[in-house]
């Protein structure tokens, strides 16, 4: 399989998901464990694509730039900056630093 | 839609500046998909069609770490997070109303943003301005700057001596923080980052993830932690 072939495949699921709320019966998908653990499955993803994307190179652990670059990013979060400032913030922070000769 | 209704005048109001501010964050999208692997073309079609941000997001960071290889890993990390849109398409389709075709074309455009607009007001009239007006802002804004960023981003080079690497990690953390406001939750996430983190080093790229998933699912399932049902 090529990235090709896992793009489609995989916007053909997520367009079925969404049309399968406008199909199924309301009362399915309205069960109170089926809403929370779909809210939780989002938010457990989330917190792990985190973790893989700050400490992650390829299958190892480091510690860099990443790290501090998030911190403030979070910062920015905690204070309800705008989404584009938080993230382009992050990259800057980690920018600066490898350009100095950190991480 | 009437210009005569305030409740409409302001769900417009709220849809472009919602759809503004989203669709900027797809330069980040198309620039961190070149940096991931992918051509400008395939950023573009990811953009157009499968259009959900945090399933966009997660496809690509699962490649970026492990090549069309991760690809099986990626595809079920980007599903598993496109399920909240199911559950938004329920409270939407009493907004859309019937017709086959009308209702297959808001099933596309039904994402976090559409849903909390068209929601967040009571006269019908201003929902579906709300559903609609995001829908079209955020569409037509999102694969505009998504071709924007995929084309910065094949002129940058070196991802990681832009700090690209890093503003992923932080769009994660963007699209995780409005949901980190009970103790469920929370716990949900510190647990997914520690069995992510425990995973990393010793399975194939994209599965830690999908363990940290399972976490969730777990305590999702037995409700640890969480609120009682209401009876069902």
């Amino acid at each position: 399989m090529t990235i090709w072939h896992w793009i489609l495949l995989a916007s053909i699921l997520v367009y079925a998901l969404k049309l399968s709320g406008y199909l199924v019966p309301a009362r399915v998908l309205e069960r109170p464990p089926v809403a929370r653990t779909a809210n939780l499955m989002t938010v457990g993803l989330l917190a792990a694509l985190v973790v893989t994307q700050t400490l992650g190179a390829g299958t190892a652990l480091v510690a860099d730039a990443r790290i501090p670059a998030l911190v403030v990013a979070a910062v920015l979060f905690a204070v309800r900056a705008p989404f584009i400032v938080a993230v382009t913030a992050a990259a800057v922070v980690a920018a600066l630093l490898r350009m100095t000769g950190w991480g | 839609m009437s210009p005569s209704s305030p409740a409409v005048a302001a769900a417009v109001r709220e849809s472009i500046a919602v759809g503004l501010a989203v669709s900027a964050y797809g330069v980040s999208f198309g620039a961190l998909a070149v940096a991931a692997g992918l051509d400008v073309w395939q950023a573009c079609v990811l953009s157009l069609v499968m259009f959900s941000g945090g399933s966009q997001f997660a496809l690509i960071g699962v490649i970026a770490t492990g090549g069309a290889t991760a690809g099986a890993a990626g595809v079920v990390s980007a599903t598993l997070l496109g399920t909240r849109n199911a559950l938004y398409a329920l409270r939407v389709a009493p907004i859309v109303g019937p017709g086959v075709l009308k209702r297959a074309w808001a099933a596309q455009w039904t994402i976090d943003e559409t849903a909390a607009v068209a929601t967040a007001h009571e006269e019908p009239a201003a929902q579906r301005a709300g559903f609609w007006v995001t829908g079209a802002i955020i569409y037509v804004g999102w694969n505009l700057t998504t071709l924007l960023g995929a084309l910065l981003g094949d002129l940058i080079g070196d991802p990681s001596a832009w700090g690209l690497d890093a503003a992923a990690a932080a769009a994660f953390l963007g699209l995780l923080w409005p949901r980190l406001k009970r103790l469920q939750p929370i716990v949900v996430a510190v647990a997914a980052a520690v069995v992510a983190a425990v995973l990393l080093p010793v399975v194939p790229p994209g599965v830690p993830v999908l363990g940290a998933a399972a976490v969730a699912i777990v305590i999702g399932v037995t409700n640890w932690l969480g609120p009682k049902d209401a009876a069902a």
